[in-house]
């Protein structure tokens, strides 16, 4: 049980979390990741670590609400309890000085890329941020990540906010203008996909951390595999990050729909039980 | 007149093949009472050395016969923490049974031990008066172990006992290691569990869940904290692949992944997370984990479940009682088959797969016949969802996340004799040591380790 110290909305389908949990705050580094559960029968989903603070002894999780799980979990408050939290899981972003670190995230890959961008940052890089979203109201954590990036690009589908394009375009923008030595994008695995394709043109070292399904986060299970460089790999416990050039991106999008019908049919449920009550 | 064995009831297998209900129900008193009077009291009783923990069987059997169940439970403690999960899992047939007199020597059924086992500590856990094991007064040494599985469970009661004080760190929510997200209700109830690791707390045994040691809280941490002892339980949770084209479709999973989904977090009853599970499913494979999934396949809804295994039956390392329990559900079996390739739709589901018809060879090293290929007899089968259950490797979480461990090509723990690791401080036993194996022998590490350690810690201390 971790008590929610702190709920904070940074848009309306967005929630910044404080949460008890000192022994996590003390071993936790950027690129870690929680499993969160709530409620006995609840579901274990995964959420990163976007930042702690060892002398409260909490850490911060940033979660969009996208299905029931992450619903459950935004619909607490402050003074509530999540029931079981584990971590820190994966392995740690590989974090140094390399020059010019080129940051991309969209959709669901926004909020772990935060405290990639921070620690990036504070390596002593020059670090621009580029984030998609389909339109204005979707853009998320604009202000956290101009705090903590020299330069932040805005892209929209629809041009109701920045610059109108997709992610590519912002990317090979700055590409275009001046040398990149790293890459790292989190995000929907197309968008992922395009990316790396685009930096592989360009050669420029291309990280991505995948946000596959899970269940133990150990290791135990194997829901989380994906294919790298021709080898199954379990996302959990060899990643979460991995060099974008050797992802199969297609094969992980795929993996992701596994339970899509179920999953849409339950949050209409879901929908449906909290609106009557 | 001549007593022969007693049958166990069983829930009727067209009953319990849609529910989660335990299918063994358990002997009668007066069963149990007459089953005891089987056991002929050997003066040198084969059965206790083929038990790997060596129970005291005659002396437990002795006290049911003469109707004194409550001193059978207490004779069972002496030397097992979990004789109800024993009694259950425990592959009898192969150990104490198989060194009856009655098969050894007399060519007849075997004194049912484990049935009398199970008699026993369910007659002792429904009785309200469980004992709790007497714990010598507390000596002020602080102890840790990794793992709530069988052996850090009987590790942690052993060394609670010997007046140490115990924490146990399990990285899952639930208590258990595979007796909870592993193996079935319909084989192991959870309250059956529960109530043998109530006993254990009640012996002031703290448990951690959510707590991984080399993650949450690494080795030196705990050594700072003052804990003077390590147990590692860890267990051998990482899933095997075949590594075969088709491996990572949608529907094709590991046993660890189906069986955790559907065990440990209710997947299919009351919980949030989904579990995929169709009308065709295959599972490969044929040990204890391959027929707990395909059992559980058909509970929940399959036309087809089937074994796909590439030896014969005789080869199985299954149980036998577990290979006629899924007979009698309707499991249907193809040995002699292996899978090659899977093929998928365009959602990426898994459709139907390729299979390699076998043949005995000449016996390999474990003694068993070996397969082998016939050449061109290849044929495809419709599938929606196949379940890899070929066995485990240990999980390389501790070793990795504690420097001086010494371990095998395997990834399993090396250890002296004496459970000990090559760090004096830190003993280990159970799957992290041998691998995929069974919860007695787990059990008796755990009971072994303590001692040792005990024994370290005194003179060392
Ligand atoms: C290592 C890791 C770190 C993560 N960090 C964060 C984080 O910091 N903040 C955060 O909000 N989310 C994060 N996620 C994603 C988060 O775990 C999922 O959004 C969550 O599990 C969804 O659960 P749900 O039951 O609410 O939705 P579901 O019912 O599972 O899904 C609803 C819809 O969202 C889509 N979806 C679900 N999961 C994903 C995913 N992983 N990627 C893309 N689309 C998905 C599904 O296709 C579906 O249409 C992370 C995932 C991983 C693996
Ligand atoms: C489906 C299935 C059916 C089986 N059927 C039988 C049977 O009928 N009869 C039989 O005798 N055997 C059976 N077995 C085998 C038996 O269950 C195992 O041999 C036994 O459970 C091993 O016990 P253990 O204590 O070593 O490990 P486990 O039971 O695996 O427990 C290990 C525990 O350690 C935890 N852990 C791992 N790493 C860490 C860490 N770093 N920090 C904290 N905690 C950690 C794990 O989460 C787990 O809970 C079966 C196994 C399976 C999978
Ligand atoms: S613990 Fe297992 S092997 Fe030992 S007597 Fe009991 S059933 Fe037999
Ligand atoms: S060998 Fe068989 S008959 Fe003899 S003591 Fe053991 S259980 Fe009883
Ligand atoms: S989530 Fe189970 S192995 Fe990665």
């Amino acid at each position: 049980m971790n008590k929610i110290l702190k709920k904070a909305f940074f848009s309306s389908n967005v929630v910044y979390f404080e949460v008890e949990a000192p022994l996590i705050a003390q071993a936790r580094k950027a690129g870690h990741f929680v499993l969160v559960k709530v409620g006995t029968n609840g579901e274990r989903i995964p959420l990163t670590i976007a930042a702690s603070d060892t002398t409260k002894g909490s850490i911060s999780l940033v979660v969009q609400r996208v299905g029931v799980s992450s619903a459950k979990l935004c619909a607490l408050n402050e003074g509530d309890y999540i029931t079981d939290l584990v971590g820190p899981l994966g392995k740690a972003t590989h974090i140094e000085k390399y020059g010019t670190v080129l940051c991309a995230g969209g959709g669901v890959g926004v909020a772990p890329l935060l405290p990639i961008v921070e620690a990036m940052k504070k390596a002593g890089n020059k670090v621009i941020t580029i984030l998609a979203a389909r339109s204005k109201e979707l853009v998320i954590l604009e202000e956290q990540m101009e705090a903590n990036s020299d330069e932040v690009i805005i892209m929209t589908d629809d041009g109701t906010y920045g610059k109108k394009g997709i992610i590519t375009a912002g990317i090979e923008e700055v590409l275009l203008r001046e040398r990149v030595d790293m890459c790292v994008t989190v995000g929907p695995a197309v968008m992922m996909k395009y990316v790396a394709l685009l930096t592989k043109q360009y050669n420029v070292p291309t990280m991505a951390s995948l946000n596959t399904i899970m269940v133990d986060g150990t290791g135990m299970c194997g829901a989380c595999r994906v294919t790298v460089g021709g080898k199954t790999k379990f996302v959990c416990v060899d990643g979460p990050e991995f060099d974008a050039h050797q992802v199969d991106f297609d094969e992980m999008q795929m993996r992701l729909g596994s339970y899509k019908e179920i999953e849409q049919k339950a949050m209409n449920q879901y929908l449906t039980s909290t609106t009557s009550n | 007149t001549v007593i022969t064995r007693v049958h166990m009831h069983e829930l009727a297998p067209d009953i319990r093949n849609k529910n989660n209900e335990e299918v063994n129900m358990g002997l009668t008193l007066d069963e149990a009472l007459l089953e005891a009077k089987r056991c002929l009291d050997c003066p040198n009783p084969t059965c206790t050395s083929g038990c790997p923990v060596n129970i005291d069987i005659p002396s437990f059997i002795k006290n049911i016969e003469r109707n004194a169940i409550l001193e059978a439970a207490a004779v069972l403690k002496q030397t097992s923490a979990l004789p109800a999960v024993c009694g259950r899992v425990c592959p009898q047939e192969k150990q104490c049974e198989a060194s009856c007199i009655y098969t050894q020597k007399l060519g007849k059924a075997a004194v049912a031990i484990g049935y009398l086992e199970r008699f026993a500590a369910d007659y002792e856990r429904k009785s309200g008066k469980a004992s709790i094991p007497e714990c010598a007064p507390l000596n002020g040494i602080k102890i840790a172990v990794v793992g709530s599985g069988p052996a850090g469970l009987s590790f942690a009661g052993d060394m609670a006992k010997r007046g140490y004080k115990v924490t146990v760190f399990e990285a899952l929510h639930e208590i258990g290691g595979v007796l909870k997200y592993g193996i079935p209700e319909f084989r192991l109830p959870n309250d059956i569990i529960d109530a043998e690791i109530e006993n254990i707390k009640q012996m002031g045994v703290e448990i951690i869940t959510n707590c991984i040691v080399g993650k949450t809280i690494t080795y030196d941490e705990l050594k700072k904290q003052g804990y003077k002892g390590l147990f590692v339980g860890s267990g051998a949770g990482l899933p095997r692949f075949m590594n075969i084209p088709g491996e990572n479709l949608i529907g094709v999973m590991s046993s660890n992944e189906y069986l955790t989904r559907i065990n440990l977090m209710g997947a299919s009853r009351n919980g949030d997370t989904p579990v995929l599970s169709g009308e065709n499913v295959a599972i490969i494979g044929g040990g204890n984990t391959a027929m707990d999934a395909v059992r559980t396949a058909k509970r929940l809804g399959a036309k087809h479940a089937m074994i796909v295994y590439r030896r014969s039956e005789q080869e199985m390392p299954a149980r036998i009682e577990e290979i006629k329990h899924a007979k009698e559900e309707g499991v249907e079996f193809l040995t002699l088959h292996n899978p090659i390739e899977y093929m998928g739709d365009e959602q990426g589901r898994v459709k139907t797969m390729r299979l390699q018809k076998m043949a005995l060879g000449e016996p390999d090293a474990s003694g068993r016949r070996s397969p082998v290929e016939i050449p061109g007899a290849i044929e495809t089968i419709t599938v929606d969802t196949v379940i890899v259950s070929i066995g485990v490797s240990p999980n390389p979480l501790v070793p990795s996340s504690i420097p001086g461990l010494t371990v095998s090509k395997w990834g399993t723990l090396v250890v002296s004799d004496d459970l000990q690791t090559s760090i004096p401080a830190i003993y280990a036993g159970g799957d992290i040591v041998r691998g995929g194996a069974t919860v007695i022998l787990a059990m008796g590490d755990g009971r072994k380790a303590a001692a040792a350690m005990d024994q370290y810690l005194m003179s060392n201390c």
